[in-house]
């Protein structure tokens, strides 16, 4: 995967650029927006890490710039301002992903992993399948081992996300934002127990589990005998 | 800038000047009025006497020749009085009357006319006023008869000079009462002045004096207070704050820095150097979430979180909060209950109330566990969504041991834990966020005693039914 960090913070972006090298990504460096901006029009990348507050050239009207010439590149915008508004105001520009800082990696990997994907995305298939477990996008039926899984509504709404991203670390945040629409942390790891519920109904019994706990990042659903 | 130059400058004075000119300009109209009316009816009433007498007089002439007019002039002319009489030759000599000499060329213009004269028996130079009129009688003859003018510029006078005075006098008493009318304002300025620059000194403690007549000022002063009460009582929460955010913020700093010294003093092995990264990753973590949340609880009492405000229903938070805690709540053997079927319609950050009633929640499954349970009562959690009149109100009942009455309105500042709760997880933030943002919405945190338990209701206003609210 090849990103570009656009970051006026030296060191943080070193940090960066050698943590996706060690992960196996390729990573470029922008010190300022127009800079970054110029990067981004000529290179082919497949996610943008963007921070906010830039010299030259402000992070969102880098991303404006590049919307206004029709680059796609999904983005991430990194900020030190995390209140519900500036996301809100982030998104609007044209934004795909929203990371206060200060952030762990492991969140920014899931997330960039996340949309980087979103590209070539499963988005529009009907049926989601990860080995025997099957999850029915209209008829909102789920099977394991061609047996039915009784799912409450909100416990479909979360396997539908982890097996969209299936192979992907996907974090609590990234599940509490997508699967709740809340952007808030709660002080206790509630998602922890919905997964729990989730997993004693989709892997118990199974002697291959499906949903694993990624630790220090999050949770992933995938196939276990590949 | 002088005194007095600051004394005729205040509103007060300007506005006695401007009352005094519209009183003298009114006063002046009036008596102006006044005499003229009258000086018109003084000169009415000589017309109408004058042509009485000219009338008498001629018919005296008709009937008996210019014999018969002079011997009646003569009489009427020997009366005492203000009437004058004249009668001439074709050729101006004077026949009879009591007017010694005229402005010349008077008797040659027959009618009404004001003219100089002076009376027969008067010395020389004592010339007066008086109105005439003039009538040629048949055969040549000269009859004047007129009033002298005397009485009536005397009125005249006497009414002009009434006026003269009345003014000066209105404009030196308009003039001293705006002096101390400006002067008692501009005292009761001053001295809120003085109050206002001791206060900007930085002593909030001052407040501006209040007469107790009720009257403009005392308002204002009334209000400038109340604000001050309100500055000096966020100044003071302001300072405790800061207190308590450097005192909690320390602590976890100390433990954190503590942990790293140890693990370089006793060189362990590669685990023991990652257990002690993890720790402090996690302690740092902590103390992310505390700025996080002290951050949105500043920004809800600063009331900057008030442009992301839309409509939504109450209910459904209930419900949707409820259904992400229902999980952990059965987790900790509690049972998890919404009731929330009637909609309830807020007007707000659905974010921030979100959060609000989730930390509501997580406090009650703290707290009220199966070890919190009292006298048997079913470890029962029930969160609830009402609408009450034009208040709705989002409540958390728990059957934990609950907050002694005396500790509720503590709980609600910045890092306050009680004794029991120290052992569990927690910044301590969680119910000043719940009340930061109840305020922020127009509404308030209330803390109940649930017999037994605690019950923590959010209550905002309900959603005007145009979206107005």
């Amino acid at each position: 995967m090849r990103l570009l960090v656009i970051e006026d913070d030296r060191d943080a972006a070193d940090y960066l650029v050698k943590a996706f090298r060690e992960v196996g990504h390729m990573a470029d460096q922008a010190g300022d927006g127009e800079e970054g901006l110029q990067l981004a029009l000529d290179g082919d990348y497949d996610v943008l890490i963007v921070d906010r507050m830039l010299p030259k050239l402000d992070g969102l009207a880098v991303i404006s710039a590049l919307r206004a010439q029709s680059v796609e590149t999904p983005v991430l915008i990194l900020s030190a301002l995390g209140q519900v508004d500036d996301r809100v105001k982030g998104l609007r520009s044209g934004g795909d992903d929203y990371l206060a800082k200060p952030y762990a990696f492991s969140e920014l990997l899931a997330r960039v992993e996340a949309l980087a994907r979103r590209r070539g995305s499963r988005g529009e298939e009907t049926v989601y399948r990860v080995a025997d477990l099957e999850l029915n996008r209209l008829s909102h039926e789920v099977s394991r081992a061609g047996q039915e899984v009784q799912l409450q509504p909100r416990e479909f709404r979360l396997l539908e996300y982890l097996m969209r991203h299936a192979g992907q670390v996907v974090t609590r945040t990234m599940l509490l934002e997508n699967v709740w629409d809340y952007h808030f942390d709660p002080q206790t790891n509630v998602i922890d127990v919905h997964i729990s519920r989730l997993r004693s109904k989709i892997d118990k019994g199974f002697a291959q589990p499906l949903l694993h706990t990624v630790r220090g990042a999050g949770y992933m659903i995938r196939d276990g005998a590949r | 800038m002088s005194a007095l130059g600051k004394l005729l400058r205040t509103t007060a004075f300007q506005l006695t000047l401007v009352y005094l000119l519209v009183f003298v300009v009114f006063a002046v109209s009036l008596l102006g009025y006044f005499a003229l009316n009258t000086r018109r009816l003084i000169t009415e009433q000589i017309t109408t006497t004058v042509n009485t007498e000219i009338s008498g007089l001629s018919e005296q002439y008709a009937q008996g020749g210019i014999r018969r007019l002079v011997i009646a002039v003569d009489l009427r002319s020997r009366r005492p009085g203000s009437s004058l009489y004249l009668v001439t030759t074709p050729t101006g000599e004077g026949l009879a009357g009591n007017v010694g000499s005229l402005e010349p060329g008077v008797l040659d213009h027959p009618g009404w006319l004001e003219t100089n004269y002076r009376r027969l028996d008067a010395p020389e130079g004592s010339d007066h006023r008086a109105l005439v009129e003039v009538v040629q009688l048949p055969g040549g003859f000269h009859l004047l008869v007129g009033r002298d003018l005397e009485e009536r510029e005397r009125l005249f006078g006497i009414i002009a000079n009434a006026g003269q005075w009345s003014l000066a006098l209105v404009v030196i008493l308009g003039l001293i009462g705006g002096f101390f009318v400006s002067r008692r304002v501009l005292k009761r300025i001053d001295a809120m002045t003085g109050t206002a620059q001791t206060i900007m000194a930085g002593d909030l403690t001052g407040r501006l004096p209040v007469a107790g007549t009720g009257d403009e000022l005392d308002r204002l002063a009334e209000h400038v207070n109340a604000m001050l009460d309100r500055i000096e009582a966020l100044m003071k929460g302001l300072k405790e704050v800061s207190d308590n955010i450097a005192h909690d913020l320390k602590t976890p700093l100390t433990r954190l820095r503590n942990r790293c010294e140890q693990a370089l003093r006793h060189p362990t092995s590669d685990g023991g150097y990652r257990a002690a990264l993890e720790s402090t990753i996690a302690e740092s973590d902590d103390l992310i979430r505390t700025f996080d949340a002290l951050l949105m609880i500043a920004r809800a009492e600063s009331g900057q979180a008030r442009d992301n405000m839309t409509e939504f229903d109450a209910a459904q938070i209930a419900r949707d909060v409820g259904e992400l805690y229902e999980p952990l709540a059965d987790e900790k053997g509690l049972a998890l209950k919404v009731e929330a079927s009637a909609e309830a319609p807020v007007r707000g950050n659905r974010e921030l109330v979100s959060q609000a009633l989730a930390n509501l929640i997580d406090n009650a499954i703290k707290y009220a566990g199966p070890k919190g349970k009292l006298n048997g009562a079913p470890a029962e959690i029930v969160v609830a969504a009402g609408l009450d009149g034009d208040r709705i109100s989002l409540s958390v009942a728990d059957r934990g041991p609950g907050i002694p009455e005396a500790d509720r309105g503590r709980v609600v500042e910045r890092f306050v834990r009680l004794e029991q709760s120290r052992s569990e997880p927690g910044s301590g933030l969680g119910l000043s966020l719940a009340s930061a943002v109840a305020r922020l919405h127009g509404g308030e945190l209330r803390l109940e005693d649930n017999h037994p338990g605690l019950r923590s209701t959010i209550e905002l206003p309900r959603a005007g039914p145009a979206g107005s609210g």
